[in-house]
């Protein structure tokens, strides 16, 4: 009977389901792990046969760069003086001290926290606030939704060239507004005291559209009658954000919290279109990835793939602890 | 919904899609490698096809147009043999060089600074060429310039042909002396000249301004190199240590600094790279700025805009007035590891018929005038001996600019210095150090340099 329930499709064995063979014989032709593992296959084949797909894409694109890169980290190459051909070696920890001692090292990582800080000022709070505006307004919010929507729109690469023009200091919009206010210029990204709260900017700008339509769907699942019994009690508009709309929306919050600050700390594009190379004056803008980007493609010495991938296995390390951390917390919690 | 007694004919088929198609790989694969033939003959190789870096972009048409002209002139002398070119620009990108050869996709023949030969070896994806060029295969072979042909040999084995060297001077927008009351004839030649008539430049306001620098994507390391080398000092010093924080260096970064926050002669936009210079000086809105005389004949005018009348070149500027040296570099062209011996022969043909003869190809200079093209700018001789004369003489009777324009430079005759080791990674550093002085109105130059220095021979140290 066992083995007839077993064969329909769709239905599981309450024993195995728990983790235990459920008594049943250890071997045999059609009860023993090979026959097991046949009728299980059997079963998932169509589930299989529909993941073979992404989990190639993955292995190809995802798991083997990584595993590559960290066997990389440990490795050196370097041109083998007698037969004049390139020779990889193992390094044990070169490449990591090699890199902690490049001056570049601290100041890539203290801009890449202080992004992410700033990140979460701005970029953060800015959408958030978009979003409830946007949920009280009675008219034109369809209109609003889209103006707010449209810079994600555009290539990130176009939005920063925008942003490079804006913020040019001899002919660019920003200080052509300040100088018809009457207001002192900028330097914006030419300065090593603003260049990193411009780029902290125009990121906000370019991202924030997608992130205050997932805040906005939040707010808008809160039910009415909340908000209707926080006025009865006597709740202003921060009354009701602070008791109704901060604790209704907390999930969501925390999850785009945590994915801010893996994307922040993953920090790009911005400096390197904006400052022409991401360094920025007195490297004020150089962060984590643009250094590997550095040691893997603007340096001419050897070995630097190597000095890239250690850098990589750092921060990927980091990111790493920080997304363990804050899932075995929010699991905690909920 | 497909019934499951289709599923493993379906699953068949794929299979069989699958074995099929990784067996035309195979057979692809296995093709290009079966047919290296060492011994064969030039003239015996069969249809070969070739992948050839350096097609001007279709942003420069006449030089586009001279090249692929040059490519079917020569496909119709060897019939055999077919190019595929590929246009990038720049010809060779950093970043996107050091990738390929990291993938080992560069073309069949690819581009080369002269300093890439040390990153090209590690590579390992270069092929010796040692036996395929000799004085029959490339016309004129042994009066190639000697340091060119040291610049692409590594030991007694060649990995590439030279094409093109350069030193560097101080290229003029002679229309904005004239405006400005200079003398266009007379560049400046020491600094303090330079900051003068950048400063007479830029009060002509318009947007206009006197002098233009690099800060960005290596290139200001790199010209702060050939600065410090004009200017007496030197980068890396014999002990194999950096050596640049000296006097000559900080004279060259405080003309820097004067120039932009004391007379506001240069632009407040920096984080300037290779490209951006040029467009301002092809739109009239720049004074000066240094380069090798080529950024005039193929950036400048062709594709920014430029009249090539309104540029001259004078020598780089020093204190003295008489430059100790330039940073010296090249062009080559590298032929890939994976090359059959017939596509090196056919590579080495093409290169030697487009690129290294007098009178045809990029020396073809009654076409490149008919195309009106500039012809006639000074630049180091890519050849000694009767193949150098001859190529000057047929420089000569096409000549087009006034070599008037260009006499200071080339009187100064600078001595062409090489780059330091691990030139991009220095290079690198160094951009900081440019921008700092650039950006930083209260830049403390001495310490720049100081850090400078410990940081580069960190670099140096780490790539030993």
């Amino acid at each position: 009977m066992a083995e007839q329930v077993l064969s329909r499709p769709g239905r599981r064995d309450p024993g195995r389901a728990r983790g235990g063979s459920g008594g049943r014989p250890a071997a045999g032709p059609d009860g023993g792990p090979n026959g097991r593992f046949l009728r299980t296959l059997r079963r998932h084949l169509a589930a299989h046969g529909f993941l073979i797909g992404a989990v190639l894409c993955f292995a190809m694109f995802s798991w083997y760069p990584m595993i590559r890169e960290i066997i990389m980290s440990f490795q050196q190459t370097h041109r083998d003086k007698i037969t004049r051909q390139p020779k990889t070696t193992w390094a044990g920890l070169q490449n990591y001290t090699r890199i902690i001692h490049d001056p570049t090292f601290a100041q890539a990582w203290k801009n890449t926290v202080e992004f992410s800080l700033l990140a979460l000022l701005i970029g953060f709070a800015v959408p958030f606030v978009t979003a409830i505006i946007l949920n009280e307004l009675r008219h034109a919010r369809g209109y609003l939704r889209i103006l707010v929507y449209l810079p994600v729109m555009l290539p990130p690469a176009s939005a920063l060239l925008l942003f490079q023009y804006f913020y040019d200091p001899n002919y660019g919009l920003f200080d052509h507004l300040l100088r018809m206010l009457h207001l002192p210029t900028s330097q914006f990204v030419q300065s090593s005291s603003s260049a990193l709260v411009s780029v902290t900017v125009a990121s906000t700008w370019m991202n924030m559209g997608g992130t205050t339509l997932i805040y906005l769907a939040a707010l808008q699942n809160i039910p009415g009658e909340l908000y209707e019994a926080a006025e009865l009690d006597g709740a202003g508009i921060l009354g009701r954000i602070r008791h109704v709309t901060i604790p209704q929306t907390r999930l969501i919050l925390s999850m785009m919290l945590m994915l801010q600050i893996v994307g922040t700390m993953q920090l790009f594009i911005e400096p390197f279109i904006l400052t022409n190379g991401g360094a920025g004056p007195n490297n004020s803008t150089v962060s984590v990835v643009n250094l590997i980007y550095q040691y893997a493609f603007n340096l001419s010495g050897s070995s630097n793939y190597n000095s890239a991938s250690a850098l990589g296995v750092l921060l990927m390390l980091v990111l790493g602890v920080f997304s363990a951390g804050y899932l075995w917390l929010s699991r905690d919690r909920d | 919904m497909m019934s499951p007694a289709r599923r493993p004919a379906a699953r068949k088929i794929a299979a069989a899609v699958l074995v099929a198609g990784l067996g035309v790989s195979a057979a692809a694969c296995s093709s290009s490698k079966s047919s290296k033939d060492a011994a064969a003959p030039a003239g015996g190789d069969g249809p070969v096809t070739i992948s050839v870096a350096c097609e001007p972009p279709t942003s420069q048409a006449k030089q586009r147009a001279e090249w692929l002209q040059d490519v079917a002139t020569f496909e119709k002398a060897n019939p055999d043999i077919t190019i595929h070119g590929v246009d990038t620009y720049p010809c060779e990108n950093t970043a996107t060089f050091t990738a390929q050869l990291k993938a080992g996709t560069e073309p069949d023949v690819f581009h080369m600074y002269f300093t890439d030969l040390n990153q090209v070896l590690d590579a390992g994806q270069a092929a010796d060429i040692t036996s395929y060029v000799n004085d029959t295969t490339v016309p004129g072979f042994s009066d190639l310039a000697p340091s060119a042909m040291a610049a692409v040999t590594a030991g007694k084995t060649v990995y590439a042909l030279p094409t093109g060297i350069y030193t560097q001077g101080l290229i003029i927008n002679r229309k904005l002396f004239q405006q400005a009351g200079l003398n266009p004839d007379q560049p400046p030649t020491t600094w303090a000249d330079v900051e003068k008539d950048a400063k007479a430049i830029a009060a002509l306001g318009n947007g206009i301004y006197g002098y233009g620098e690099y800060s960005a994507g290596n290139n200001g390391g790199w010209h702060f190199s050939s600065e410090v080398d004009a200017n007496g000092g030197q980068m890396v010093g014999g002990d194999g240590k950096a050596a640049f924080d000296a006097q000559p260096a900080t004279e060259v970064l405080q003309a820097l600094h004067q120039m932009r926050f004391v007379d506001g002669s240069m632009s407040p936009t920096q984080q300037l790279k290779w490209g951006d210079l040029q467009k301002q000086m092809g739109a009239g809105k720049l004074g000066m700025y240094i380069a090798a005389p080529d950024d005039i004949y193929n950036v400048i005018v062709p594709q920014d805009g430029g009249n090539v009348d309104d540029y001259g070149v004078g020598p780089l500027p020093s204190t003295s007035g008489t430059p100790a040296g330039s940073l010296s570099g090249g062009d080559a062209l590298a032929f890939n590891k994976h090359d059959t011996p017939a596509q090196i022969r056919a590579g080495v043909k093409f290169v030697a018929f487009s690129e290294l003869t007098p009178g045809q190809g990029q020396f073809n200079y009654a076409r490149t005038k008919a195309d009106g093209l500039p012809v006639g700018f000074p630049e180091p001789l890519d050849w000694v001996g009767a193949t150098s004369a001859k190529n000057e003489q047929l420089k000569a009777a096409s000549q087009t600019v006034d070599t008037a324009h260009f006499k200071t430079f080339v009187d100064a005759q600078e001595k062409g210095m090489g780059e330091p080791t691990d030139a991009q990674a220095v290079y690198k550093t160094l951009d900081a150090t440019m921008l700092s002085v650039l950006q930083d109105p209260n830049a403390d130059i001495s310490s720049l340099l100081k850090t400078a220095q410990t940081q580069v021979n960190t670099l140096l140290a780490n790539a030993s």
